[in-house]
């Protein structure tokens, strides 16, 4: 008993997001007549979120470090889509090389900032303020305010989805499309994604056992065999419920597997690694960290040079969904994501924060973003709305820890 | 109404799992310079704080009757004014301000809101003249030398209208020089202008030579009150400052010393913001294993910055001299370098510097040897656990489990947490800056038993602290440090604190 309060009060943050993530759903869920959860709304929704999805990975990092922000992530998708425009349409590169290129700009702009905020100490919000000018002038400078075409490989992982290993085998034998009243009632669900959505829950599973025994054999902790079943067959559910969902659509979007992947990537570097574990302590107390011996510049340097892979990849993701290389692109990316961060959970002092809390801010955004769209709100009162909740969640997360010991 | 201005009865000062003051009873007459003396953590500055209300009434129990009416202030400003001014060790200027907005910033010079700088320069430059303070009011305080500084803040008070001035070791950062101008100044202020004084002060020459009364503190207790109309000497009030029982506060222990593990030679360090400043001049030290050497002297001696300069060159700049470690010379550009090179230092800065305070015990513990605990790119967690579990296990740290919060447990056992962290760090050599400072005495006791233990597993130990019992109660052996220099080296079988002290006085003296 003694332990599932333990558990519960260590995850209490964590669980607390995700909740506040299914009230949201249900809320423009009702509110929208059920259209928020149809399979193309739900597609719409990872595609459109994408970019704030990558953006505060990246973002969750630099407010580890201290509260730090990075303001140059919107001009950065910017400069980094103009480079693809130039690069695949103006050049003719092939697309996967332009692509490559794409990524390696936004690298070498994050590695730039990495310099001056880490070696020559110039505030992150200055430098990122100035990148922010900076960038968003180059991409009007290679643009010259024209728009650009995309094609290919850009299109691909912008829109596209894993093609059905067996098309027009398998019926929605749940009846799914006729209990939501569907316009376009699919005949038939996409086997690849129930396929991939099964295979992935079952080898989480089976992880799952495997880790348990082996720690158990090696005489570690583990937690309670209860709380480790409940678990792990509502992850099960979970994912083949949204496999599902998604095999009714289009079956499994290609983004999703970036996302997918770029998530368990990060996490297990925030959590699992040394740098990881880095971050977290100098954003927790800054000298007791530097006198244990870690290296605060080059922490500061990786995580904004990272900032700048992540905007590139962000930048391949958003000019791929437009299909176009513009001036415009990109504007408020860098609040969108520093928003997400702080709804999922993040301190606006560092140390305090999960990859996890900012992908469900992301999606807490996305879902509030494609609801009030859903339901024709108004753009101005979206921004109002999308405001007041970052606004309410960061106080929410103030009157708690009053509330808690830890001042 | 009575000859004294000032009566502070039975006051008691509580922080949590100490006591700082205990039933202290403090009277200052009207008109004169009382000194309050006392070792490092006696409780003088606690005594300040509850005076000028920085510890609101209500969080200490007892009385303060300022002329004649029992006074109850909520913060600063209350006592403020009522009449008391304090100047505390660290200056409260703001370094980009002239020294008349200085002078009375917080208390500006104003009319509906608008300054009137007229008035303000016209009040500024009288003050100045009384403090004897020569600089235009328009200079900067940044471009002004630290005693001048001093000067500012006294003529801050004054513009106040204080009728009682604390001052928190006024001459600590000054030379002889600009420490007698500011003596002379306030004998001045007391005579002509009837200002009565409280000085907090480690100089006990200079006590003696301008205080009318003093009072020793110990141990949060009022010792006495000297009458020094007649110029008492530093033996007696030292005599009050450290004469305590030793009665079993300290773990035995028999030292089985090895060869020399560590030395440091010809050590030289410059301030790190004014590089023509040298804050350890030629310092030279060795260490065997298995010996527990206790650096003594008083706060401000250098002795955390010769251990600093040593871990990685965390402090200082333009740094000379060489490391031995083994008999090999070891270069040590950071901290990282250190900490491989097995030596680690246990900062006496445990709330800023000492632990993450948001993350758990078990983390705090791994921090500075993650690497013990990681195969290829990961972290072990579950290791981490089984760690965290041993050390608080072993040394006794009080908390539900080792994922509490470092910030939510109890001084004594985060600087386990602290002691943990570096001894999972393997070090040959551990260097410990003040490491039972603001500790209640039992939790004391246990972390002389593992610094005992640490010195038997063959480890070279290196202990700073204030608390000359403490040093006398557990090291082997002993140096003195003053003013960035070693000034005596000694047995601690044959040392004693009057001896510590007068050498430290001494050397002071001499210079």
């Amino acid at each position: 008993m003694n332990n599932v309060k333990e558990f519960m009060n260590r995850n209490m943050r964590q669980y607390g997001m995700a909740f506040a993530l299914v009230v949201i759903v249900i809320f423009f869920g009702v509110v929208t007549g059920g259209k928020l959860i149809w399979p193309r709304n739900v597609q719409m929704l990872v595609r459109q979120n994408a970019y704030v999805l990558i953006l505060a990975i990246g973002m969750m990092f630099c407010i580890l470090t201290g509260g730090n922000v990075d303001l140059s992530v919107g001009a950065l998708v910017a400069l980094v889509s103009a480079m693809s425009g130039l690069m695949a349409t103006t050049l003719g590169l092939p697309t996967w090389l332009a692509i490559i290129f794409s990524i390696i700009t936004g690298l070498l702009a994050g590695l730039w900032q990495g310099f001056w905020i880490a070696y020559v100490k110039v505030p992150p919000f200055i430098t990122t303020l100035a990148g922010m000018m900076v960038f968003r002038g180059i991409n009007n400078i290679i643009l010259d305010g024209k728009t650009l075409p995309l094609s290919g490989l850009y299109v691909t992982i912008g829109t596209g989805s894993v093609p059905d290993i067996a098309p027009k085998t398998v019926p929605d034998f749940l009846r799914i499309g006729d209990l939501l009243q569907l316009q376009n009632k699919p005949e038939f669900l996409n086997v690849t994604m129930l396929i991939v959505g099964l295979a992935l829950s079952t080898i989480y599973v089976l992880f799952t056992i495997y880790n348990r025994k082996s720690k158990q054999q090696r005489g570690y902790e583990v937690a309670s065999l209860n709380s480790a079943v409940t678990k792990a067959i509502l992850f099960f559910i979970v994912i083949n419920v949204f496999s599902y969902w998604l095999a009714m659509d289009e079956g499994l979007p290609i983004m999703l597997i970036l996302l997918a992947a770029l998530y368990a990537l990060y996490t297990f570097i925030a959590t699992k690694t040394i740098p990881g574990r880095h971050i977290y302590a100098m954003g927790g107390n800054i000298k007791a960290a530097e006198l244990s011996g870690v290296n605060t510049k080059k922490m500061m340097f990786l995580v904004y040079s990272n900032m700048g892979l992540l905007a590139g990849v962000a930048a391949v993701v958003t000019a791929g969904r437009m299909m176009a290389a513009s001036p415009n692109v990109g504007l408020n990316f860098e609040l969108d994501a520093i928003g997400a961060c702080f709804i999922g959970g993040a301190s606006a002092y560092g140390g305090v924060g999960t990859i996890w809390g900012a992908v469900v801010g992301a999606l807490i955004m996305g879902v509030m973003n494609n609801g009030m769209s859903i339901i024709g709100l108004n753009v101005f009162l979206q921004s109002v709305a999308k405001g007041m909740v970052v606004l309410l969640a960061v106080a929410f997360d103030m009157y708690s820890k009053s509330k808690s010991r830890l001042g | 109404m009575s000859e004294y201005i000032l009566e502070m009865q039975n006051i008691t000062k509580e922080f949590p799992g100490v006591i700082a003051l205990s039933n202290v009873n403090f009277k200052v007459k009207k008109g004169e310079i009382h000194a309050l003396v006392g070792e490092n953590g006696a409780g003088k500055s606690t005594l300040m704080n509850v005076l000028s209300g920085i510890y609101p009434h209500g969080s200490y129990t007892g009385s303060i009757i300022f002329k004649g009416t029992e006074c109850k202030f909520r913060n600063i400003r209350d006592s403020e004014a009522a009449g008391i001014a304090i100047i505390h060790q660290e200056l409260a200027l703001s370094p980009y301000m002239t020294i008349a907005e200085n002078i009375f910033l917080g208390n500006e010079r104003a009319r509906n809101g608008v300054i009137n700088w007229d008035e303000t320069n016209k009040e500024a430059i009288g003050l100045m003249k009384k403090v004897g303070l020569k600089d235009k009011f328009t200079a900067q305080i940044k471009n002004i030398g630290v005693g001048k500084q001093q000067l500012v803040e006294i003529a801050k008070a004054l513009s106040k209208n204080c009728e009682l001035l604390i001052l928190d070791e006024p001459t600590a950062a000054l030379n002889d020089e600009d420490s007698n101008h500011l003596l002379e100044l306030l004998q001045t202020l007391n005579k002509e202008h009837g200002l009565t004084c409280i000085m907090i002060s480690h100089k006990l020459h200079e006590v003696i030579k301008i205080a009318q009364s003093i009072t020793v503190l110990r141990d949060g207790k009022t010792i006495e009150t000297l009458d020094n109309s007649e110029h008492v000497s530093e033996g007696r009030i030292i005599k009050g400052m450290v004469g305590r029982e030793l009665t079993d506060r300290f773990p035995k222990h028999t030292a089985n010393v090895g060869e020399v593990g560590f030395e440091i030679k010809d050590w030289v360090v410059h301030d790190p913001l004014d590089e023509d400043r040298v804050v350890i001049n030629n310092v030279s030290m060795s260490f065997r294993k298995g010996e527990i050497v206790g650096l003594a002297g008083l706060m401000g001696a250098g002795r955390t910055e010769i251990a600093m300069s040593v871990f990685g060159r965390a402090y200082g700049r333009k740094i000379s001299g060489t490391l031995i470690k083994d008999g090999k010379e070891v270069t040590l550009h950071n901290i990282s370098q250190a900490i491989a090179n097995g030596i680690a230092y246990v900062t006496e800065d445990r709330k800023t510097a000492g632990l993450v305070h948001i993350q758990d015990i078990k983390k705090n513990i791994t921090l500075a040897n993650l690497k013990a605990i990681t195969s290829g790119f990961v972290v072990n967690e579950d290791e981490e656990i089984v760690i965290g579990k041993d050390y608080k296990e072993r040394f006794g740290i009080k908390a539900s489990s080792v994922f509490q919060k470092a910030g939510n447990l109890s001084g004594g056992n985060q600087q386990k947490v602290v002691l943990s962290k570096w001894i999972f760090a393997a070090p040959d050599v551990l260097i410990l800056d003040e490491p039972t400072r603001g500790i209640d005495v039992g939790a004391k006791y246990e972390i002389y038993k593992i610094i005992l233990q640490l010195a038997e597993a063959g480890k070279c130990v290196i202990m700073i602290s204030s608390e000359l019992p403490e040093i006398l109660g557990i090291t082997d052996r002993l140096y003195i440090i003053n003013e960035g220099r070693v000034v005596g080296e000694m047995k601690t079988s044959e040392a004693t604190q009057e001896g510590i002290m007068s050498t430290i006085i001494r050397s002071s003296a001499g210079r």
